[in-house]
């Protein structure tokens, strides 16, 4: 089927939702398409808060949040971006409201906010009340009054329709080709449908299941991401990857920094609040990158819980009430997956694989971008955890993912609905299912004694959370760089069980596999070429941060050979690098 | 440890059985048989088949959920066996499914709560797709009858709309609803009367009927005043043993129930 659209929305998170509203809103005619149902979507699972500088309970300015922005992400931040990200996060975040958010409040009825790593008063004084929160449930939310308003708009919705391919016209992207559309799995009986575009936003979300303890859905698998590498478009910043300091031992579920934001602490096998001696200032509120590290010390120092490697998080102080009303959802966490009782013990955590700070280019109007001199590809778009502006540089601060999803989803919207005001519809393209088709079958079609898809995903995860992890060392690069080459080889010869063409999951996930693995090939090959530590890339053959030689953005084109390595300027404008202690 | 995990399996490509099958709550499908192979698909001589127990014995921790244990067998077992998830954490709602005879969330419940016969079948009262998915598009379209979003003509102010913590308070409990369909699926009445709104398209309304920011209740209790609406509730409350958010959804209901009753008064 071909079904021809002005413009087109791929994932239903909180940017995809925020661009299909304000497509919706400028009368375009737009579709969403989604491999989940919307209420699905990752970033319903965000708890903590999202920042913005409202000074509802102390004095506050987007100024004081540019900067943490821009020094969370050690410099790396591209401060045009950041600009608009904390400016806009103070409209976007009123605009949440109108629509009926259900924040926390302030007695005198005003959005409530509370402490978040990172975030703080007059340039990294002191944490500061910014982030905005309804409970720890602020990203479910987010993402459930998103998707109302788009219900009360009348946006169109193909849900459990997998995006399998991109379309241009004009020659790929390199050649000056536009975007024209996308070609997509429909999960409920395995057709191909292919769906004409002007414009084409992708909102795929994050790729963290390439990491074996994560905090990432099972759904985050960097389709849009690996999609635009293999049609030539460059990916940007790819090994910089965050963990996050406080998931549950050996599954990797989050339990939100909130918890650290209200006053929990982490705690050794000593008992002692260790982060006194890494970041002096900020303590446990430390930006993630240094407080995850900082774990893997006391750990690798025998000071790991029992000599193993986990700390503890201790929320015991803080009281039935501030538990049971601010941090609920983490509570039942820890009871579910641990068997642990937080009012009456401290909770085992670790770090986990949790976001991508880079991804497909664009600039701050979310178009995305294919060189180092911002050639826009035109009629594509992304935003979202899968688009690199760069507002998060070499490490994101605590909630800016949503403010990120919310500014710049906001953002792709009107601009999408400018450029479908402007262009043509592309013309139908003669077969354009049939490359993608092609793969699938061959995969569908395989003998059953090919590799398996649980097997090469397993030790895919294995040795990027092994050798790629929150410590980085040259050696353990080029190993787990000849392993995925390995993996991706054998990719080549999976062979699934499921013939079927009804939610032939088996399939999909077979597909999905060959995402994450180029993903990680890219992400390898940047982590290597990197010789400096930087947020969160941190290399133990060279520990220091290199300004001369490495301020600069890395783009990995897809080669012959694998990725090939160009880069590309920071934008500094208000804040020269300092070096980073909190 | 081992556990016996039972899945009721369908596949609709394979098998003759249409997929309308109807579970009651706990009790096998019409005609379900106990198989512990499947027959390769056309083989000659294969029996009729329709829905079906499979039995697979799977090695776990007692701290596993059951969500571990169908991806196991997916990876170890059997390819084909296809059930919906996402976040694996409670929070994206994509893998409520029977399990030991209650409407749950794979990925919270525990093999030590269960013990080690498992058995696993999709939601009860709405139509099967395939093993343990299940067609969610009439229980969206419920959701979507109610209006399910803040209605506010008013001129919106430049700052935020204030709301005092105690009228916070009211309509908490209700935002924090998933969309499983535990709840709706698990409710005889849903059962016996499929064109009922069901317990899960209240909660949602609730939520925003008893916001203060609101001034959309009349249209939508109006709606929930319908004969599909909230007078369907026997307040049986299996939707609150079954809401793996812990809502206290028959509360809820009465709630929009009195509410409507208050106004007609």
């Amino acid at each position: 089927m071909d079904y021809p659209f002005d413009a087109i929305v791929v994932g239903a998170g909180g940017a995809g939702l925020w661009a299909a509203l304000e497509l919706a809103r400028e009368g375009v005619n737009a579709a969403v398409l989604t491999k989940l149902y919307p209420t699905r979507s990752h970033t319903g699972t965000a708890q903590g808060g999202v920042c913005a500088a409202l000074g509802n309970l102390e004095e506050d300015h987007w100024e004081w949040h540019m900067f943490d922005t821009v020094k969370g992400g050690d410099y790396l931040v591209d401060q045009d971006a950041a600009e608009v990200l904390a400016r806009e996060a103070i409209e976007t975040v009123i605009e949440l409201e109108h629509m009926g958010l259900p924040f926390n409040r302030t007695p005198d009825g005003k959005i409530d906010q509370r402490r978040f790593g990172g975030h703080t008063s007059n340039y990294g004084e002191a944490p500061v009340r910014r982030a905005c929160f309804a409970a720890d449930r602020t990203g479910h939310m987010i993402l459930q009054t998103l998707y109302q308003q788009c219900i009360k708009h009348g946006v169109k919705f193909f849900d459990e329709f997998q995006v399998v391919d991109l379309l241009f016209e004009g020659g790929q992207p390199d050649e000056g080709g536009r975007a024209a559309g996308v070609v997509a799995h429909r999960l409920a009986d395995g057709q191909l449908h292919t769906f004409r575009a002007k414009a084409v936003l992708l909102a795929t979300g994050g790729f963290g299941r390439m990491f074996r303890i994560t905090s990432n859905a099972h759904s985050l698998t960097g389709d849009g991401v690996a999609l635009c590498y293999r049609h030539g478009i460059p990916l940007q910043d790819m090994e910089f990857f965050q963990f996050h300091p406080t998931g549950i031992v050996g599954i990797g579920i989050l339990l939100s920094e909130a918890a650290r934001g209200e006053g929990g602490t982490l705690l050794n096998d000593k008992g002692e609040r260790f982060m006194e001696r890494y970041a002096p200032k900020l303590m446990e509120l430390a930006p993630r990158d240094m407080v995850s590290r900082a774990m893997y010390q006391e750990i690798r120092a025998g000071r790991g819980i029992g000599g193993k490697d986990y700390l503890y998080l201790d929320v015991r102080h803080l009281g039935r009430k501030v538990i049971e009303e601010k941090l609920p959802d983490i509570t039942d966490f820890a009871r579910i997956y641990q068997g642990v009782e937080p009012l009456k013990e401290p909770v085992p955590v670790q770090p986990t694989a949790h976001y991508a700070m880079g991804g497909i280019p664009t600039n701050v109007s979310a178009e995305v971008v294919r060189d180092d001199k911002g050639t826009v590809v035109p009629g594509l778009y992304a935003a979202g955890e899968c688009a690199c502006v760069s507002v998060h540089g070499a490490n994101r601060l605590g909630t800016n993912s949503l403010v990120d999803l919310l500014v710049f989803g906001r953002r792709a919207g009107r601009q999408m609905a400018r450029y479908a005001g402007k262009v043509e519809r592309p013309m139908p393209i003669a077969d354009a299912a049939e490359p993608v088709r092609a793969e699938l079958e061959a995969i569908r079609s395989r003998e059953a004694s090919g590799e398996s898809v649980a097997v090469i995903r397993k030790e895919l995860q294995d040795v990027m959370m092994d050798n790629v992890g929150v410590y980085r060392e040259g050696k353990l690069l080029t190993e787990a760089l000849a392993r995925v080459k390995e993996l991706r080889a054998r990719h080549g010869r999976i062979a699934i069980t499921d013939c079927g063409s009804v939610f032939n999951t088996e399939l999909l996930e077979a597909h999905e596999l060959g995402y994450l693995l180029d993903i990680a090939l890219v992400t390898v090959t940047s982590a290597l070429a990197r010789t400096e530590s930087r947020g969160a890339h941190s290399r133990e053959d060279y520990p220091e941060r290199d300004d001369k030689k490495w301020l600069k953005h890395t783009l990995a084109y897809r080669g012959k050979d694998g990725p090939s390595l160009r880069y590309k300027q920071v934008s500094i404008t208000r804040f020269e690098p300092k070096p980073r202690t909190y | 440890m081992d556990v016996k995990l039972r899945i009721l399996r369908y596949d609709p490509e394979q098998d003759d059985e249409p997929a309308s099958l109807t579970l009651a709550a706990g009790v096998p499908a019409a005609g379900a048989a106990e198989n512990t192979t499947r027959p390769a698909a056309g083989a000659a001589g294969a029996p009729v088949r329709g829905p079906r127990w499979v039995e697979y014995k799977v090695s776990v921790d007692p701290m596993d959920r059951v969500l571990d244990l169908l991806i196991k067998v997916k990876a170890d077992q059997d390819g084909s066996l296809s059930f919906r998830r996402s976040c694996g954490h409670g929070i994206c709602g994509s893998d409520a499914m029977m399990i030991n005879g209650r409407n749950r969330l794979a990925c919270r419940i525990r093999v030590d709560q269960l013990g080690k016969k498992i058995s696993v079948a999709p939601l009860p009262g709405l139509p099967v797709v395939k093993d343990l998915i299940v067609d969610m598009n009439g229980f969206f379209g419920k959701y979507r009858s109610v209006k399910p979003y803040l209605i506010n003509d008013q001129p919106e102010p430049e700052r935020e709309r204030r709301q005092s913590p105690a009228d916070r308070a009211i309509y908490d409990d209700t935002t924090k609803c998933i969309l499983c369909a535990a709840c709706t699926s698990s409710c005889p009445s849903f059962w016996a009367r499929p064109e009922y709104v069901g317990p899960a398209a209240i909660v949602q309304a609730h939520r925003f009927i008893f916001d203060s920011r609101d001034e959309g209740s009349g249209e939508r209790l109006e709606i929930l005043a319908d004969e599909n609406g909230v007078w369907r509730c026997r307040t049986i409350f299996n939707c609150v043993d079954a809401c793996p958010r812990g809502i206290n959804i028959t509360r809820a209901i009465l709630e929009v129930s009195s509410a409507i009753v208050g106004r007609r008064g």
